[in-house]
């Protein structure tokens, strides 16, 4: 007990001068922001430029060089058993299993998190009726079409109620009218509670969010809502607002 | 399901199958006078697990072809007037020539016979003090000082150069397909039998390196000698480089991906020559339907032309049944494989 | 004479992964999910002419890059043919790989090799030299030519691409494929990329690029929309745009989450999707208009309320489209 760190009320995310280098290479350069419950929080910036080894460390799978984080409570360098315990993640590399079915993928994942039995029937059914998904309930992941698979992922990222979950460009490729309904999947989980932080290519996607971050070379650039950052940056969309900073860029081809 | 097939296989193979034990070697007598005593010890041999009796000669210079044509592992030669001599003097010799191509072997199957010899020398004897004698004189031909690596240096050579041209082959290919590369080569003007060459040539210049290091290796540290002719070894090895080649080709056109080539060559190739192709385990003691699978290992052919040409010191003209096996079996693999390989993706 | 000329293509193909049928040109019925029951069963058929920049767009799993391998001669169509610069994809397979550029999906070139290398080497493969070729590459060469003696494995994602380019084009090709170029691409660099394509075009090569970007599809001369295995609709993007059936009007309020599911619910309204910082909202009744409708959203409870009508973008072509 004495061992959680205090942390500010309403805070789910806390980073402190976050830094991680490779050698002489600095990916992440001294970055500090914060991100409160029920936030969509958008993690922007070109590749390379930082995104996916700062959301590393955040997620406990890396370990800061220096600096300090803290994510639903706990210190991502001391407590990342803890922290993994209370987080989601979905990739858009990896998400479910293939051969198994989708009900057997929720209960492995529900189980991994430490879900009860009886809990995770509930809930199973809940969400075959939330997603429609009850026909598809024993067929191969495999064989179900992209979108859906993006899905059901992100349900059974928050299936354990974690405090925040990390998606990592969710909806590459996916179909438009797709690509909408798992946003809309985002906003019901955020009005739950759930905090989301997401990386994306996608600039309108960056307009669903509560606020947004660019990095750029390892740094933070900016980080406000998308709104003031279009007034900041005297631009209409936040393409133009990515495409000013990002020329700022000296990290041209790593 | 491999997995847990495996262990079983491997059992059954080595607890029946795979034995160092000689058995059923094949044994020559040179009896120049036909008695009892001479007729009872051949029963004697001839009823043993150990030995078959395969020819019965007349004259020395039948020796040497025996050895040359490998139509028997031993050749006994008994003094003439064999029962005579021992009832009258007490004293007889019999000579025991063995091809110790394989020492190991070798000094086991003398042994044997030795230890027939002396069993009949009990039964004349019976309980009484045996005043009898047969002396065998045992002389090894081809490696009289009986240096293990004889036997094991053709099986290198075997192994690697399989391991090298085959497996090396077949995964360089077959990464072509799996990083996307194949596809833009593909779409170009280079003829697929170019690509081919390129992926080949590499692994056929690293086996001719290592063909000419194992050679220095053993005729220098191992002691080794070349006892026939380098030109004739150099020959049979590039058929032998040409047929590991084509069978990488051939795992290539199988599989797209580079673990399952890897498998393939691994279980597929390198398993059946560590195990069937005599390097380790003698094929003569294997069950028949093993040594039926042993005349398709390719390696078994390689291994035994090599064993000829560099131990037994014989020229090309006796490996040609090995070389034209070899070559019959090169045209089958190319011809497959060319015509497997895809100039399209599917 | 066209470019590229398909006629009545179909490829149907079994995947193991999905356990279903896959595909272009094929009966839907045979496909996964389709809604759209009015496609025909003759396959796919387009033309592109010399010097277009013709693009296909759709999401994942649609037929690009099925479409692309028959078209670069790398796997057969089940029925139908098809020709690029006048030969046949079937019969003229040598000829045509000797004179198109192919960039497939992923970035394969060679990892272990270096940027001049990887370069050196598909000049050779086509039987010509860097120096042959050096202006049509100049512009997108020079952005990398710094790294020249780097591996390409160690090359961030736009810079691979801007090499892949350079390699595809080294012997200079007649026709460009590129298959989803700018996938996975941050938004600056595919907006670089497609300035590239643009010289490209001035030079008189022919590009057929597939790509799930929506917005990247104002950038081609034309565009054919494929989902599922069928092309939707084959226009210039001006015309598909003007092709679009009801108004549509983008609103914004200060809770957008609430303001989608409201107007969703409100029986006057056709369709509404989010589309970034506003909503897109389709309108086919004549009676409603844009007063009545702020009043309405006021009245439940909005604030900042404004609606305005504006001009439909592909992305809202492709809806439209793929729902019927």
């Amino acid at each position: 007990m004495n061992n959680i760190p205090q942390i500010k009320s309403g805070k789910v995310i806390t980073a402190e001068n976050l830094t991680k280098k490779f050698g002489h290479f600095t990916a992440v350069d001294n970055i500090s922001f914060e991100v409160e419950r029920g936030e969509i929080f958008g993690f922007l910036g070109a590749n390379g430029a930082g995104k996916t080894t700062a959301m590393r460390m955040l997620c406990g799978l890396s370990i800061p060089t220096s600096g300090k984080g803290i994510v639903a409570g706990f210190d991502i360098e001391s407590q990342t058993e803890l922290v993994k315990k209370s987080i989601g993640y979905m990739s858009q590399k990896f998400s479910l299993y293939d051969d198994l079915k989708v009900w057997e993928n929720i209960e492995l994942f529900g189980g991994i998190y430490g879900m009860k039995d009886n809990e995770i029937k509930e809930k199973t059914d809940e969400l075959m009726k939330v997603l429609n998904f009850e026909n598809e309930r024993d067929k191969l992941v495999g064989s179900l079409p992209l979108g859906f698979k993006q899905k059901l992922a992100f349900s059974v990222s928050i299936f354990h109620s974690p405090q925040v979950v990390f998606l990592d460009e969710p909806t590459g490729g996916v179909d438009p009218i797709t690509r909408r309904q798992f946003w809309e999947l985002i906003y019901d989980a955020t009005s739950k509670g759930i905090t989301v932080f997401v990386t994306t290519h996608y600039m309108d996607e960056a307009e669903y969010c509560d606020r947004v971050s660019i990095m750029v070379d390892g740094r933070i650039e900016a980080l406000d809502s998308p709104k003031n950052l279009k007034k900041q940056f005297n631009a209409t969309s936040m393409e133009e607002v990515f495409h000013q900073l990002a020329r700022k860029s000296t990290r041209k081809a790593d | 399901m491999i997995l847990l097939l495996m262990p079983i296989i491997q059992i059954i193979l080595f607890g029946f199958a795979l034995t160092t034990e000689v058995k059923n070697t094949e044994v020559a007598v040179l009896v120049p006078t036909n008695d009892d005593a001479t007729s009872r010890i051949i029963d004697k041999i001839n009823a043993s697990a150990y030995f078959d009796v395969v020819a019965k000669i007349h004259t020395t210079s039948e020796i040497q072809p025996i050895f040359r044509d490998a139509k028997a592992k031993l050749v006994m030669v008994f003094e003439d007037h064999f029962a005579e001599r021992l009832r009258e003097t007490g004293k007889a010799h019999i000579q025991l020539i063995a091809d110790a191509t394989d020492p190991n072997a070798a000094t086991s199957f003398t042994f044997y016979a030795s230890n027939i010899i002396a069993s009949y020398q009990q039964e004349l004897a019976g309980p009484v003090a045996n005043p009898y004698q047969i002396i065998p004189e045992v002389k090894m031909l081809y490696n009289p000082q009986m240096i293990g690596a004889f036997n094991f240096v053709p099986g290198v050579l075997g192994m690697i150069m399989l391991l090298i041209c085959a497996m090396m082959t077949s995964i360089a290919i077959v990464r072509e397909k799996e990083m996307g590369t194949m596809e833009i080569l593909l779409v170009s003007p280079m003829k697929p039998i170019y690509i081919i060459l390129s992926k080949i040539t590499p692994y056929f210049v690293l086996s001719c390196v290592n063909f000419a290091t194992i050679m220095l290796l053993s005729v220098f540290v191992l002691k080794v000698p070349i006892a026939g002719s380098f030109i004739s070894l150099v020959v049979v090895s590039l058929l032998y480089i040409f047929l590991s080649l084509s069978l990488g080709l051939l795992v290539s056109t199988m599989t797209d991906s580079q673990q399952a080539a890897m498998l393939i060559s691994g279980m597929g190739l390198m398993l059946p020559v560590m195990l069937l192709s005599g390097m380790i385990f003698p094929v003569e003691n294997m069950p028949v339907p093993l040594q039926w699978l042993s005349d398709i290992v390719p390696a078994k052919w390689y291994i035994s032309a090599v064993k000829s040409i560099m131990i037994k010191g014989l020229g090309i003209s006796s490996v040609l049944k090995e070389v034209a096996i070899l070559s019959f079996m090169s045209l089958v693999m190319i011809g497959i494989s060319l015509k497997k390989f895809k100039i399209r993706l599917e | 004479m066209y470019a590229i000329e398909v006629k009545n293509i179909s490829k149907n193909y079994y995947s193991e992964k999905s356990g279903k049928f896959a595909g272009i040109g094929v009966n839907p019925l045979l496909l996964e999910e389709s809604t759209n029951n009015n496609f025909s069963n003759e396959g796919i058929s387009f033309d592109v002419e010399k010097g277009e920049i013709f693009g296909i767009i759709g999401p994942d799993g649609a037929g690009k890059t099925t479409l692309f391998r028959i078209l670069t001669t790398l796997i057969l169509a089940d029925s139908g043919n098809a020709s690029v610069d006048g030969f046949d994809v079937v019969k003229d397979y040598k000829e045509i790989r000797k004179r198109v550029g192919y960039m497939p999906g992923r970035f394969s070139l060679y990892q272990d090799l270096t940027v001049e290398e990887n370069l050196n080497f598909f000049a050779t493969v086509f039987n010509t030299t860097i120096e042959e070729n050096y202006e049509l590459i100049k512009d997108i060469y020079q952005q990398i030519e710094p790294f020249k003696k780097r591996r390409a494995g160690k090359l961030s994602g736009g810079m691979k691409q801007k090499l892949a380019l350079s390699c595809a084009l080294i012997h200079k090709p007649s026709v460009l494929f590129l298959d989803e170029p700018t996938t996975g691409v941050d938004p600056v660099s595919r907006k670089e990329f497609w300035g590239m394509l643009k010289k490209l075009k001035d030079q008189g090569i022919t590009i057929l690029v597939s790509t799930p970007y929506m917005d990247e599809a104002t950038l081609c001369d034309r565009i054919a929309l494929i989902q599922n295995g069928q092309f939707l609709k084959i226009d210039t993007p001006k015309n598909i745009i003007s092709q679009y059936k009801n108004k549509l009007w983008a609103v914004q309020s200060d809770t957008m989450y609430k303001l989608l599911t409201d107007l969703r619910a409100n029986e006057l309204t056709k369709n509404c999707f989010a589309f970034g910082d506003k909503h897109h909202l389709s309108i086919d009744n004549e009676q409603l208009t844009i007063d009545d409708l702020k009043e309405i959203i006021e009245k439940s409870g909005h604030t900042n309320v404004v609606i305005t009508e504006i001009e439909p973008t592909i992305e809202d072509c492709f809806m439209q489209l793929s729902q019927v």
